[in-house]
């Protein structure tokens, strides 16, 4: 006899002498033990009777075990029968067997994929690019004509929501704006500073840092932290109202979701883009100031002096003039996300996602567009 | 029933959030076998009185013995042992959303060292099968499958390691009737034929009447009365007579009354 804990070990006597061979289970037959008796019971047949006057507690898992044991036994031209059993066992037993799923495969689908699988996957893949390209054009005209309208009819603009997104979107942006474009600055003046110290150039730091700032990376790496930014808090906020119905609510209420969420949102991006890049310009040309100050001891008049006679507005012009395009890509991106989640949070944590992705990308490609076009029209 | 096994036990619980006091002094019992249903007006604590007895509530005083074992005083290996014979099914299934419905299934069975995968896979359709999912339901994930369907699957993870005592939250709340007293007749059935017991927060009177052995009324922050469907319909409280009496608990009484006298043919 062996000693079992009768709540959670099971005993398994088998006596193979007897025709038909006899198992003597004892204690708790359930999820916990059934691989212990399948163990002992494996190989054996063909002909079974199995003893659970002992057993304190058979469960489902039990039962589907016993259940699988007969289907193999019979299987090879074999029985197995049970004695001992409780009403309790046999109304478990019963409802296992009631409910034993067939023996459908359902599985394997990654098996046999085919070359012709793969293409149309990137056929698929291809199509559904272009699509989301045309979605974001939809966008964009959806918010132009939502502008329109609310130019036709003034008392539909919500001057109260724009406000609140141009704090959002602008004013909080700030300091994060503001010192990213600083510490720019100081790398730029500290890396052109070790270069050109090498030709005895340093001076020309002052135009290094004012050409790069002013042309490219003020305004690229705003956009780029406003992408993250702003473009996740768009889909976040239009993507939980699309999924708690808000926007449908909206619809049946006879409000249009392009006036009321796309139109503030997208048109305080315009309004502030702008104003935080002349932010990160300003404050980039300050840490790139105070380095070429320490480094090289160019002093700040001397900086200024050189930047006024620089003619940097242009690259200003050229650096600005950029922003209401960033804007509109970021705007359109975010508010496009928001309202292609659906009606659970894993497609909003998703979208979310992507449309930072995809303005970060898209305002990248963007100012690559711009390098080239300016560069060809000479300015 | 006072002869029965005991197998939850509260008493004395108090639970507050601020100054805000939900439930104070409270005691209940449910015997093993039993299908209990939790019944009171909004904000008078049924779903926090099924936290504080999963355990997911830390109560402010009071005791909560389930099986024998102490729930908060419990160290943590016999807890976890507690925590293996119940099983919960929360208001929409709850399940984990970045797996199928089999593979949330399989996630308590993980914990068994020594269970096969395509043991773990056939117990786990088992369960699909029991709580009457179809079987392609298995491959889907959470997303893809209706309100009722989630909680089945919700109910199937609960059923998962064959616990004793199965806590369920506004099983059928959101279902449609039929939905609904399907549900009824699963929870009814898996009870009776596992010997479950079954701690049942509900709203829906139908509920009550199709499945409850017994039912306990939370009102004035603790358990007022409990006692049988009968029992409660002679019981001289404001609250549990227009509860009781009301047009839909009247409706609900005659239609669970034609459903017996059917069954009777």
């Amino acid at each position: 006899m062996v000693a079992v804990n009768p709540d959670t070990d099971i005993g398994v006597e088998i006596d193979g002498e007897a025709r038909p061979i006899r198992v003597t289970l004892s204690g708790a037959y359930t999820i916990h033990t059934l691989t212990e008796v399948g163990r002992r019971l494996d190989g054996l047949g063909p002909d079974i009777v199995i003893d659970l006057g002992r057993v304190t507690r058979l469960d489902t898992a039990g039962a589907w075990s016993l259940l699988s044991l007969r289907s193999r036994l019979e299987g090879g031209g074999g029985t197995l029968s049970l004695e001992g059993t409780t009403p309790e066992m046999d109304a478990v037993i019963e409802t296992v067997a009631g409910a034993l799923p067939g023996a459908t495969e359902t599985h394997d689908e990654d098996e046999g994929r085919t070359l012709a699988d793969r293409l149309d996957d990137l056929g698929r893949a291809v199509v559904g690019g272009g699509q989301a390209l045309m979605g974001y054009a939809g966008y964009l005209g959806l918010f132009l004509a939502g502008l329109v309208r609310v130019i036709l009819h003034p008392r539909e603009f919500r001057l109260t929501a724009l406000v609140h997104h141009c704090g959002e979107v602008g004013l909080k942006a700030v300091p994060i704006v503001a010192l990213m474009s600083f510490l720019i600055g100081i790398v730029l003046a500290f890396q052109g500073a070790s270069q050109l110290r090498q030709f005895g150039a340093e001076v020309f730091v002052v135009d290094l840092i004012a050409v790069s700032i002013l042309r490219e990376l003020g305004i690229l790496l705003t956009a780029i932290i406003v992408a993250g930014r702003t473009a996740s808090a768009f889909t976040a906020a239009i993507g939980s109202m699309k999924m708690r119905e808000e926007i449908d609510a909206m619809r049946t209420l006879g409000l249009d979701p392009t006036t009321v969420l796309f139109v503030p949102r997208i048109l305080a991006l315009l309004l502030m883009l702008p104003i935080l890049g002349v932010i990160a310009n300003f404050s980039g040309l300050v840490g790139g100031g105070l380095m070429s100050w320490i480094e090289l001891g160019i002093s700040p008049q001397m900086f200024q002096t050189r930047l006024l006679e620089g003619e940097h507005a242009n690259h200003l012009m050229v650096g600005l003039v950029k922003a209401p395009f960033f804007a509109l890509i970021i705007g359109v991106v975010g508010c496009r996300a928001g309202m292609q989640v659906r009606s659970n949070a894993e497609s909003l944590g998703r979208q979310t996602s992507n449309s930072v992705v995809a303005a970060i990308f898209a305002v990248i490609v963007a100012d690559a567009l711009f390098s080239i076009f300016f560069s060809e029209i000479g300015v | 029933m006072a002869d029965r096994e005991t197998v939850i036990e509260v008493r004395g619980l108090r639970n507050q959030f601020g100054d805000h006091v939900v439930h104070d002094g409270l005691d209940l019992d449910v015997y093993r076998g039993e299908i209990i249903g939790i019944v009171g007006g909004s904000g008078t604590g049924k779903s926090v009185l099924l936290r504080t007895i999963a355990g997911l509530q830390t109560p402010a005083a009071g005791q909560v013995r389930v099986l024998g074992t102490d729930a908060f005083t419990a160290d943590p290996d016999a807890r976890a042992a507690l925590e293996a014979r119940w099983g919960v099914m929360f208001q929409d299934g709850a399940l984990f959303s970045s797996l199928t419905v089999r593979e949330n299934v399989e996630v308590p069975m993980r914990a068994i060292g020594d269970l096969a995968p395509e043991t773990a896979r056939a117990l786990a359709d088992l369960k699909i099968s029991m709580v009457g999912l179809p079987p392609n339901a298995g491959d889907k994930y959470p997303s893809e499958l209706s309100g009722g369907m989630r909680k089945r699957a919700g109910l199937a993870r609960a059923l998962a390691l064959d616990p004793e005592i199965v806590f369920l939250d506004e099983p059928t709340a959101g279902l449609d009737p039929i939905g609904a007293a399907d549900f009824d007749a699963l929870i009814r059935g898996l009870s009776r034929s596992l010997g479950l017991t079954v701690f049942l927060v509900t709203h829906d009177l139908d509920t009550l009447h199709a499945v409850c052995d017994r039912v306990a009324v939370l009102a004035e922050r603790k358990v007022l009365v409990t006692g049988t469907m009968q029992d409660m319909l002679s019981v001289d409280h404001p609250w549990v007579r227009s509860y009781f009496h009301g047009p839909r608990a009247r409706a609900a009484l005659d239609g669970a009354a034609a459903g017996t006298a059917k069954e009777e043919d």
